[in-house]
């Protein structure tokens, strides 16, 4: 078995991908440094990370593969899910070696898999569109508490930087303990203390760092919820279809 | 801001509740420098309510004042309820508010006609503008034509806001004369006339002029209320397809009658909404809008109304087994759409594979084909199964749609509007 260990960036698997194609060696497996190894490995290798090979790939693909075909390949990235290194290095294999890239064809696993999960990806950030929701502080910052199923955060900067251009907000992830503040000029990424979260998880900041109004915002959004539903139609799975439940946690009108 | 207004917002939006229409697409604007919001062009739902329904926009009357009395609806002037109007800085301040915390697109506006439709109309306008030219606001705007409100307001809104709506409310006219004497077809389709025309002219001034003002940019759409007359699905879907061949119609949307006013003996009495027939009649809509079917292809004079057990595009292909099977290695892609179980998604991934190599039937179910109800109507590399000619359409029907009651009872949706 050929194992190859890199530093667990997108970058890192780029460069496994050049390595591979100039030695001529090609893993059963790509772990990151940190991984449990297999019992029996034949050769192993680490992989350095450089920028400049990496590009090189990223290059190359571009030559084989559509823009929205790469953009794909990084929506699987940020899913984090166990399968993706091998699946992408696959997937760009595949390509390289094909001599005008197997974009298209949904007939094979692999095209069909990194479409499946970049799908998903979208999906769960424009659920995080959806129902995003800001509360305002004393301190007149927008805030958004947010537990996403996939990495997706940096995926929605651009629609919240220009819809809400002229408010300073912050949306968090609580689940991976990072997020982003727009200062109403740049983004950038923040963390918070471990003690902040607690409070930060439940979804409900206190009173007082709440603005005045705020409260009775919320209290107008959950009657209108409520007034807005016609009770001779009550479908509670379509609800839930929708609006699945793990989206739940943040929101004001079902609380 | 006060406990007033949650009184007023309590009423006005009870009130609004049974217009279905609540999509936010068809736009995409950025942002402009010191103003809030963006349009995105895909629509977005914020939130759901526990019938089902999404929440996109700021769905509320302006009024329930009424002076009409049609016997559908819950705000006619011979009912007894609390009445209520916002004022236009409140409603604006409201909507930006919501607007700020991304709980809502947009706004819908519309409203109960108080004294006359001009005066109504101009009320409206007024919130409208007050959103776009003192708050800035960039968002979604959805407004409902007063029927009679004069051309010259209709102008004037058309301007700022993003989709008109005028209601046809019930399907034909002899009916609509019945239940709402006060109104007649001819009050709903001159103002559809003008905002189409509005439309057109603007596209074509855009055409000389790039800064000329967007007219309706998201187009119209209309509501018609199911169950409440007599009016079978083929005088509905032959209006709807009618509708949609003008430039300017994006939607039409179905409303199954729920029984407001109790004790009126021009209406029915019905113990549930029609909610299966109006899950048929948005599939048949679909079929119009995204799979070139013709209203005369899902509905005629032997079959008016469409069929509650299974859903209109199976109907079609039990009724026209000569079409089938089709192969899918080989079929154009018009043919492929029009196999019960394969989407628009899947027929499009099925005709940029099929260029790599012929595709099987393991294939087609990871591409997503429902191979529940595609098996009877395909051929694929394997020797064919047992199509729908040689098992009968009757025997397919009963295989089906034991399985779709089921389906239709639970599923009783609004499709969602992520785009069009």
């Amino acid at each position: 078995m050929v194992v190859f260990t890199y530093d667990n960036t997108f970058d890192g698997l780029l460069s496994c991908v050049f390595f591979a194609y100039e030695q001529r060696k090609f893993p059963d497996l790509i772990l990151s440094e940190s991984d449990q190894k297999p019992l029996f490995i034949d050769e192993q290798y680490h992989v350095d990370t450089e920028k400049e090979k990496s590009n090189r790939v990223w290059k190359g693909l571009g030559k084989k593969i559509s823009k929205f075909a790469r953009n794909m390949l990084l929506s699987v990235w940020l899913s984090e899910l166990p399968e993706t290194t091998m699946l992408l290095f696959r997937y760009i294999r595949k390509n390289i070696d094909h001599p005008q890239g197997i974009e298209m064809n949904f007939g094979d696993d692999d095209v069909l898999r990194v479409k499946d999960i970049a799908q998903k990806v979208g999906a769960d950030a424009r659920k995080l569109i959806q129902f995003v929701r800001f509360q305002e502080t004393a301190d007149g910052i927008w805030f958004a508490p947010v537990s996403p199923r996939y990495n997706v955060l940096s995926l929605i900067v651009p629609h919240f930087t220009s819809r809400y251009a002229g408010q300073p907000w912050i949306i968090y992830d609580t689940e991976r303990n990072t997020g982003l503040y727009y200062d109403m000029r740049t983004v950038q990424e923040i963390t918070f203390s471990q003690k902040d979260l607690v409070e930060l998880k439940s979804g409900r900041l206190d009173n007082e760092k709440l603005s005045d109004e705020e409260a009775f915002f919320q209290k107008m959004w959950k009657e209108y919820f409520q007034r807005i539903t016609v009770k001779e139609r009550i479908n509670l799975k379509l609800q839930r279809q929708h609006m699945p439940r793990r989206y739940w946690k943040y929101l004001p009108e079902i609380q | 801001m006060n406990e007033k207004t949650l009184e007023k917002l309590q009423i006005l939006a009870d009130a609004a509740k049974y217009d279905v229409s609540c999509a936010s697409s068809g736009t995409s604007r950025g942002n402009v420098k010191g103003g809030i919001g963006t349009a995105t062009g895909w629509g977005i739902c914020h939130s759901f309510t526990p019938d089902g329904r999404c929440i996109s926009l700021f769905k509320i009357l302006l009024t329930n004042h009424c002076i009409y009395d049609c016997a559908y609806c819950g705000n006619r002037r011979s009912n007894d309820v609390k009445r209520a109007a916002f004022t236009a800085e409140e409603l604006a301040e409201l909507t930006i508010e919501f607007y700020r915390r991304n709980y809502i697109e947009g706004l819908f506006l519309s409203s109960g006609v108080m004294r006359n439709p001009d005066y109504t109309m101009e009320r409206m306008v007024r919130v409208v503008k007050l959103l776009r030219e003192v708050h800035r606001f960039n968002g979604y705007i959805h407004m409902k034509t007063i029927p009679g409100a004069s051309s010259e307001l209709i102008a004037q809104a058309g301007v700022l806001v993003d989709r008109m709506s005028v209601n046809l409310e019930i399907p034909s006219e002899q009916n609509l004369k019945l239940l709402a004497p006060e109104k007649d077809y001819p009050s709903v389709f001159a103002p559809m006339r003008f905002i189409q025309q509005g439309m057109l002219e603007s596209a074509e001034d855009r055409k000389k002029f790039r800064s000329a003002p967007k007219f309706v940019p998201a187009g119209q759409s209309t509501q018609v209320i199911i169950g409440a007359t007599p009016d079978n699905d083929k005088q509905i879907l032959s209006l709807a397809s009618a509708l949609y061949k003008r430039p300017s119609f994006k939607r039409v949307y179905y409303s199954g009658y729920i029984p407001v006013n109790s004790g009126d003996s021009r209406l029915p009495v019905l113990s549930k909404p029609p909610l299966v027939r109006e899950n048929r009649l948005y599939q048949a809509d679909w079929l119009m809008r995204f799979y070139e079917f013709k209203a005369g292809e899902l509905v005629d004079d032997s079959h008016p109304d469409l069929d509650l057990d299974v859903d209109p595009k199976m109907g079609w292909a039990l009724r026209h087994p000569e079409f089938f099977p089709v192969d899918v290695n080989t079929a154009p892609y018009e043919m492929i759409l029009r196999v019960p179980g394969i989407g628009v998604k899947s027929a499009k991934l099925i005709v940029t594979s099929r260029r790599y190599g012929r595709l099987n039937s393991e294939q087609l179910k990871k591409i997503g084909v429902v191979m529940k109800r595609a098996q009877y109507f395909i051929a694929c590399r394997e020797l064919p199964m047992q199509t729908v000619n040689e098992l009968t359409p009757q025997y397919v029907r009963r295989q089906v749609s034991q399985k779709q009651k089921k389906a239709a009872a639970e599923l009783l949706q609004y499709p969602i509007d992520w785009g069009e």
